[in-house]
């Protein structure tokens, strides 16, 4: 029925990749309403107040980024392992768990007030509740460990009975590096100093540094696929762009400890190596440039090859030259915690790992329904999704930083520093505008969902197009 | 070249580079554990100053307001707002939300007792005590 699938296992990934795209709907409506929460302030209060919206916002991202990566993860094993998945049903099984977990997540957050929920989900029996990006009832974080292990076993079994290969391998160090940092999670001091010290082990040391991994090896697999270059060369690559990430980020989490109650030698070593964590996203800029241009194939699916170039500039943009931009302690002095930190926040999110979850299922969707690639119309309108998408959210991010540099000025470095709301009022013009970006987002959003349905016009206009050269 | 760097050196590096990373990093760390108790005054750590930790977390107050530059953007700095403003203000602030005021950032009513707005202030003046090297920049946070 599928014939272009090596492996009927893989097929576990659409369910996956469905739900990724449909929670990233999500995480955009609620990003929506912040942003018009930041200019029309009591927006849905008390209805939704502006924390609620935001837990819901990030935690929409980072689940459907899971999803994402788990998709890849078991499309991309089996075919690299050339074996079918270790077991197909456990895959399925441990979908319905994280889908479940995560829609009475959401809800619980919508529905129930948060000191309610701790209390109704056993947070008092050990309180790791209301941290950023950490807001999941314990439940929810248990669940997290046991799909994550499940998936792990999984992958991993996949992985030894196969081939190995560096993709799969380091895709796999990835995965459980993702899952052993995420027990830093339950670890919440009573100290507020020490608690801030581990939390950044599961935030910082995921984004850069173990999911560097598994960006990477994703995106190894989609350009051995499209270019059809020399898997010696992309893996050889791939060794580079991870040795960069992890020698830079690891210390580099240190950008993270100068005002946070740490001796300030951070200053020192967070500054020197996180200035360097931009290396390895400028040579996974180059490795697909150079990858794309030495291909010995054309292959048909063009938005997949958009979307591998598009990843390889934009994280190097987000995450490279606007993390750069805040990360030496002089600077971060005065940016911390400020609308900069949002911007960075955005455009590192969105190239890095939005981006390889969108170019893994541009290219892997078509096969699993059962084509090589997508209809050139829906080829088409999918690549003005991604003009769309990624163009607003350059807009989005100068936007929040015209906010930044204002709100810096005004609130840290002038002689008369004024307070934080007076400042917001100032700035409003910013907000306004990364709000019309956000719709014009959306609206990229909603293309990119339609590309999936469109079909190729009726027969007659191919053979229109022939009819001129018989004549 | 490529003859030199195969990938089988390309990885060796890798695990080589990993290994010394995550040693110097955990040495830091160590180091840093040892240092950190004349930098955050843990000796402090009053039960009440837990109990305002405690309910600063369930009510994620960090969904709003940064907390030595780390949280929401949307609301003000708290890291040292025991310093700009004070305890009464404090209590006072959190007694009267929301402002209701049209169009304005609205901030949740939470129906403290007083001995959880106590918690709170002891919470929030312990953190203010913590040595941040001179962050923020000024009052304002
Ligand atoms: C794809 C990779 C990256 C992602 C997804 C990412 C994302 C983020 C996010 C979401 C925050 C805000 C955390 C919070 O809420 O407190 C942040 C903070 C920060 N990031 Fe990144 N980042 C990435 C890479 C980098 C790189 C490579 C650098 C340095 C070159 C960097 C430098 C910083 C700094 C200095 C901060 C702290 C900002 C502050 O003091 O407020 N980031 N990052
Ligand atoms: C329509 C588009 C979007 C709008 C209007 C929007 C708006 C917002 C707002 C208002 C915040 C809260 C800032 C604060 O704490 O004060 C936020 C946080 C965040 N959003 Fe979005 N967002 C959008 C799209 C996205 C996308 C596509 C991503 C992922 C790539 C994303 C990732 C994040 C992250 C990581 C944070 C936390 C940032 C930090 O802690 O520094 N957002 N967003
Ligand atoms: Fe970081």
């Amino acid at each position: 029925m599928l014939p272009l699938l090596q492996y009927p296992s893989q097929a576990v990934a659409k369910p996956y990749f469905i739900t990724a795209i449909g929670l990233f709907v999500g995480q955009i409506l609620f990003g929506l309403i912040m942003g018009l929460q930041y200019v029309i302030g009591d927006f849905m209060f008390p209805a939704i107040p502006f924390n609620i919206a935001r837990m819901v916002h990030t935690n929409l991202l980072i689940v459907w980024l899971l999803f994402g990566f788990m998709g890849a993860a078991y499309y991309l094993v089996p075919e690299e392992s050339e074996t079918e998945l270790h077991s197909p049903l456990l895959a399925y099984l441990m979908f319905w768990i994280f889908l479940i977990a995560g829609a009475l997540t959401i809800a619980g957050y919508l529905l129930v007030p948060y000191a309610t929920l701790a209390e109704m989900t056993g947070n008092n029996l050990l309180q790791t509740m209301g941290r950023e990006f950490l807001e999941q009832p314990l439940p929810t974080k248990v669940g997290i460990v046991v799909v994550a292990l499940a998936f792990v076993y999984n992958i991993g079994m996949t992985i030894l009975k196969g081939r190995k290969t560096a993709i799969s391998m380091i895709l796999l160090a990835g995965l459980i590096g993702l899952a052993v940092l995420f027990l830093f999670a339950f670890y919440n001091p009573s100290n507020l100093a020490t608690d801030k010290y581990f939390w950044w082990w599961v935030v910082h040391l995921w984004v850069e540094g173990v999911w560097e991994l598994i960006m990477a090896a994703i995106l190894a697999f989609v350009l051995i696929k499209i270019t059809g270059v020399d898997r010696e060369v992309i893996e050889k690559w791939l060794y580079v762009i991870i040795t960069l990430a992890l020698v830079t980020g690891i210390i580099g989490t240190g950008h993270h400890y100068y005002w946070i109650g740490a001796p300030a030698y951070w200053q020192w070593w967070g500054g020197v190596f996180s200035a360097l964590e931009p290396l390895p996203f400028f040579a996974m800029t180059v490795f697909c440039f150079n990858m794309v241009n030495r291909r010995r194939r054309q292959h048909p699916n063009k938005a997949a090859t958009l979307w591998a170039l598009g990843t390889g500039v934009m994280a190097f943009l987000g995450a490279g030259v606007w993390g750069f931009l805040h990360t030496l302690a002089p600077v971060n002095y005065y940016t911390h915690g400020s609308q900069i930190t949002a911007a960075h926040g955005h455009l590192a999110f969105y190239g890095a790992y939005v981006m390889v979850v969108l170019t893994i299922i541009s290219y892997a969707m078509p096969i699993l329904r059962g084509r090589e690639c997508n209809p050139e119309r829906a080829q088409v309108l999918e690549m003005w999704s991604f003009w769309l998408m990624t163009v607003s959210m350059v807009f989005i991010t100068l936007f929040l930083t015209g906010a930044g540099i204002l709100q810096v000025w005004l609130q840290r470095v002038i002689d008369n520093p004024q307070p934080f709301m007076a400042v917001q009022d100032q700035v409003r013009i910013f907000y306004w505008l990364r709000e019309l970006a956000g719709l014009v987002f959306l609206i990229g959003l909603v293309l990119y969902l339609v590309s999936f349905f469109v079909k190729d016009k009726p027969q007659t206009v191919a053979v229109n197009d022939v009819q001129p050269a018989a004549t | 070249m490529s003859a030199f760097f195969t990938k089988s050196r390309a990885r060796n590096i890798f695990y080589g580079g990993v290994v010394f990373s995550a040693l110097l990093f955990l040495a830091l760390t160590f180091h840093t554990i040892r240092k950190m108790p004349q930098r955050d005054h843990r000796e402090n750590l009053t039960a009440e100053v837990v109990r305002g930790k405690h309910l600063w977390e369930t009510r994620n107050c960090v969904g709003c307001h940064t907390i030595l530059g780390e949280g929401a953007y949307f609301a003000p700095e708290l890291g040292n707002v025991y310093k700009r403003r004070g305890p009464d203000f404090i209590k006072a602030w959190i007694k009267v939300q929301p402002t209701g005021v049209a169009g304005r950032r609205q901030m949740p009513q939470f129906h403290f007792s007083e001995q959880q707005l106590d918690d709170i202030v002891a919470f929030l003046k312990w953190t203010s005590e913590i040595n941040t090297e001179n962050w923020p920049p000024n009052i304002e946070g």
